[in-house]
């Protein structure tokens, strides 16, 4: 049942004014069903090693330039949609800091090229149409022209549960030639709290609005059931219509490009172009390892502690749990690289669950910034990569009904640790500049909502409504780790999306109408130390005005421990705390002009010396759940810094001298760790190194350093005696035990190490 | 391509690119194919033993060849272990895990609650105390071995050479 070609393609023609005829299945190339080709696909590649079975890439080596001009055309499609589409949207996650991305798909759900943007999304979309495959979706629910899917079920292939795709299948006559994908990250889905990275849900019910590789419509139109449910079932309606505007925009733009370049080409050579694009990217992946890594085995440890004893609500959640997340990384002798996650702890009642799609998802997002950044990005990479994420553990539960709100938890101290097995490779093959000791952690350190009062909404006419959320993405500027040869990035870098950025304050107070950002500055300490410092973070603070029926919650790690360390003898950087005050005087200081908190030291300038409370919180953890708020009362937050590298006291003294006047550290701490001793003239900004003095405090340290230390053997004696006794806190107790569990070859390697009977377990 | 002249790659061990150098000169693909080598004359050269260099492990480890085999050795001459071991068996060891030892880095609140059994555990050459490794693991969490390089893999298959220590090896066969 082909169409006619001047109908379906005519370039005057909009998709709105076209028909859209039916097609009987098989949809696939040549008269085959999906799942055929999906099979072929897979078996070609197992028994090649090669996607499609690929010997030569005909096209690329015949008429190179073609395949560039395609590959970039296709590109640019991408980028073109993201760019257009944004404007659809009105939520400042998508509009102005660019939280979304599109990429296109074989018709088995290969990943062929990516946008810009949270490139996050390069595999987990694959995953989503290969489950619409093989539950036939092409002869049960159909699969047409005109046909719009979606989904956010991380378990089916997602990263989390807010970010939401749109697919559309694309057909040039009857077949289905490609997928299109676009992606946004909503601020808000419903669930059990407001806010888009939950931090008290603990099992799927509590998660919100989930779509399972749904049929939302047809014809190019949304379901009227489909968009009703949206509108009910989410807290902020008006940013999911149009940020679900948005992303079919950019779908049935890519569309339209790829109807025009078949209509060039032909459809032969662009079917042609899709799978030698996928094998190319696997090629690129093998050859960037061989030239930048060296081969061996890498081992690397990241953890998550959840101090919930006291905090969380429901009965089941609350204790304190520590995720363990191993990695061993293999480099073979053909440039094949193997992550294998062996030792992790099971899933738990918390919202930090992690498909192992989520995983895939940042593996790629990771690999593009640190081995792949100039290649083209696709699932050739995934097949170039052989990962373990053991099933049944926190980083593949294989379980729908867990909660899976939060996985970046889980993700951020995994890859903080491939950070660190890549950079051992890349500094052993002579590439310090390419080292990257790890990331702050970018979590999304304030969420929730409040309503404005009703004097206020009335005198804001073009206030977006009474209820206004609270998802601020300037926690997408944190600390970089330090490289080999120069300090990390200040206060500038987002592990999730490359094109990190702050935003402006006063468009989030556009939308957050009711929280009213104080002060931001630079969190002095942050930083982790080394010869190569990591890079700062940043401190914030808020009071909320005019509103009510506010709660707010932070959502921070690294919290009670550090989730990693540095390298070469860098250390991590500091741990974040809160503080928030109740029922404070900040109303009558703004009427009187009197001085209010811009900032918390905790040695010199606390938030309790500068404001009078009824109730001032200040906690180590940085995390804290949902609680209310009242106008005037105050919020403070911190962004991580990244870790270290190298001795700091291999540090140069002129770039310590840069630290303590830029408030990078305070000198008090740069004469504990880096051993330099001046005096600081803090109104001038002006800190004078005693060289002489420095030198006697460096000489100092290194004596310290032969007196306080112990031999191994002293100190595994000394481990091993509190590993037979079981001393460690409840956190520590659940990780072992989880890993006992989940892991012999885990729990056996662990009883070798300290020299303990079979029968040990913790 | 980069193609940095030795003098560039002393310049970029020693830390003294701007980010301007780095970002146009270094950093761009693809990247000297002899980068690797450059490097190690450089480390050859500053180091006071004669024993080849085979694997810069981080700034004052390295894996050497000797003729009593391979061994990993700090750069004040000291042998830890041999090349298959875990070298941090041979370190001193500083464990951090009380309030007063954090707050020697890091400020109040800033660091692991004490209730967590969190360490930090610092490693450091036994002769010269220069500080080579720091660990951040809760309590009773084994030593890992950070990395084992597969030498010869490298050299034979990669580099298209013997390794620098069985170089007199081939020339025999």
């Amino acid at each position: 049942m082909s169409k006619p070609e001047s109908e379906l393609h005519d370039p005057g023609t909009t998709t709105r004014e076209r028909e859209l005829e039916k097609v009987d299945p098989p949809i696939g190339w040549d008269g085959q069903t999906l799942q055929e080709m999906l099979d072929e696909g897979e078996q070609r590649l197992e028994e090649t090693g090669r996607y499609q079975g690929l010997d030569e890439l005909e096209l690329k080596e015949n008429d190179p330039f073609k395949y560039e001009q395609m590959y970039s055309r296709l590109r640019g499609a991408l980028v073109s949609a993201r760019e257009t589409a944004l404007h659809v949207s009105a939520s400042p996650i998508v509009r102005e800091i660019g939280e979304l991305c599109f990429q296109i798909y074989t018709p088995e759900g290969d990943s062929v090229a990516v946008s810009t943007g949270i490139i996050v999304h390069v595999h987990t979309g694959s995953l989503a149409i290969k489950y619409m495959i093989e539950q036939d979706y092409e002869h049960n629910r159909g699969i047409q022209p005109g046909d719009v899917f979606c989904n956010n079920d991380n378990d089916l292939g997602n990263v989390h549960t807010t970010d939401v795709h749109t697919f559309v299948p694309i057909f040039y006559d009857d077949e289905l030639v490609a997928w299109a994908d676009g992606v946004t990250h909503e601020i808000d889905i419903g669930g059990m709290t407001r806010g888009h990275d939950q931090v008290a849900s603990t099992n799927r019910h509590e998660d919100g609005l989930y779509a399972t590789c749904e049929k939302i419509g047809e014809d190019d139109k949304l379901y009227q059931d489909w968009r009703d449910r949206g509108q009910r079932g989410v807290r902020t309606p008006m940013y999911w219509d149009l940020d679900e505007k948005c992303r079919l925009a950019g779908c049935h733009m890519i569309r339209e490009a790829i109807h025009e370049m078949i209509d060039e080409v032909g459809v032969e050579l662009f079917k042609d172009f899709l799978y030698e694009a996928v094998e190319e990217g696997r090629q690129i992946m093998e050859s960037r390892v061989k030239e930048r890594m060296f081969p061996g085995t890498y081992r690397e440890a990241g953890f998550h502690p959840i101090q919930w004893e006291d905090k969380a609500w429901q009965p089941g959640a609350q204790q304190n749990m520590m995720n363990h997340l191993p990695i061993e990384m293999t480099i073979d002798g053909e440039g094949g690289m193997e992550l294998d996650m062996e030792g992790a702890t099971p899933p738990g009642p918390h919202p930090f669950n992690c498909a192992k799609g989520s995983m895939e998802g940042a593996l790629w997002v990771y690999l593009t910034q640190s081995i792949l950044h100039d290649g083209k990005v696709n699932d050739g990479a995934h097949y170039a990569v052989d990962t373990n994420y053991p099933e049944g553990t926190v980083v593949n539960p294989q379980d729908p009904e867990l909660s899976y709100h939060t996985p970046w938890l889980t993700i951020f101290p995994t890859y903080l640790a491939v950070s660190r097995a890549l950079s051992s490779g890349f500094f052993s093959r002579g590439f310090r500049e390419e080292v990257v000791t790890g990331y702050g952690e970018p979590c999304d350190a304030l969420q929730g909502g409040g309503k404005l009062m009703d004097s206020l909404a009335d005198a804001i006419p073009d206030a977006l409504g009474d209820y206004w959320p609270v998802g601020p993405f300037d926690f997408s500027c944190q600390g970089l780790g330090a490289s080999a040869v120069r300090d990390g990035l200040d206060y500038g870098y987002a592990m999730f999306n490359p094109e990190a950025d702050l935003g402006d304050v006063e468009e989030w107070e556009q939308t957050q109408w009711g929280l009213i950002q104080l002060a931001r500055r630079v969190k002095p300490n942050t930083a982790g130390h080394g010869k190569y410092r990591g890079g700062s973070g940043w401190e914030g603070l808020h009071t909320i005005m005019g509103s009510e029926d506010v709660s707010l919650y932070a959502l921070s790690i690294p919290t009670v421990t550090w989730s990693g360390a540095g390298m070469s003898g860098g250390y991590p950087g500091g741990t974040s705390y809160s503080v928030r005050a109740h029922d404070t005087d900040l109303a009558r200081r703004t009427v009187t002009d009197e001085p209010y908190p811009l900032d918390d030291m905790p040695h010199h300038g606390r938030i309790e010396e500068q404001i009078e409370a009824e109730e001032i919180i200040r906690d180590q953890d940085g995390m804290f759940f949902p609680e209310q708020f009242e106008n005037y009362d105050l919020l403070r937050y911190q962004t991580s810094g990244g870790p270290g590298w190298g001795d700091p006291l291999d540090r140069p003294l002129e770039k310590v001298k840069e630290d303590i006047e830029e408030d990078i550290f305070t000198p008090d701490v740069v004469e504990e760790v880096y051993g330099v001793v001046g005096e600081y003239d803090a109104e001038n900004r002006e800190f004078t190194v005693d060289r002489p003095a420095t030198a006697e405090r460096r000489e100092e340290i290194r004596e310290e350093r032969a007196e306080r230390t112990q031999s191994f053997e002293e100190f595994f004696d000394e481990e091993r005696a509190r590993v037979r006794k079981g001393d460690w806190n409840d956190g520590v107790q659940y990780m072992y035990e989880g890993v006992f569990e989940t892991s012999e070859e885990w729990a056996q390697d662990f009883r070798e190490f300290w020299d303990l009977s079979d029968g040990y377990s913790p | 391509m980069t193609d940095l002249e030795q003098a560039r790659v002393e310049s970029l061990i020693d830390g003294e690119l701007s980010w301007n150098e780095l970002r146009n000169e270094v950093l761009p693909d693809p990247k000297d194919p002899d980068r690797f080598e450059k490097t190690r004359a450089v480390l050859q050269e500053r180091v006071d033993w004669d024993d080849p260099i085979l694997v810069p492990l981080n700034d004052h480890l390295y894996v050497v060849g000797t003729d009593e085999g391979r061994v990993i050795r700090t750069d004040c001459g000291e042998d830890l272990c041999d090349a298959g071991e875990n070298w941090k068996r041979s370190c001193q060891v500083f464990v951090r895990e009380d309030e007063d030892e954090f707050e020697e880095l890091y400020e109040e609140y800033m660091h692991v609650d004490p209730d967590w059994a969190f360490e930090l555990r610092e490693w450091y050459c036994p002769e010269c105390y220069q500080l080579l490794d720091v660990d951040a693991v809760p309590v009773g969490y084994p030593v890992l071995t950070p990395f084992e390089p597969d030498i010869d893999t490298f050299y034979e298959e990669w580099q298209g050479r013997p390794a620098p220590d069985r170089e007199g090896d081939q020339a025999a066969d």
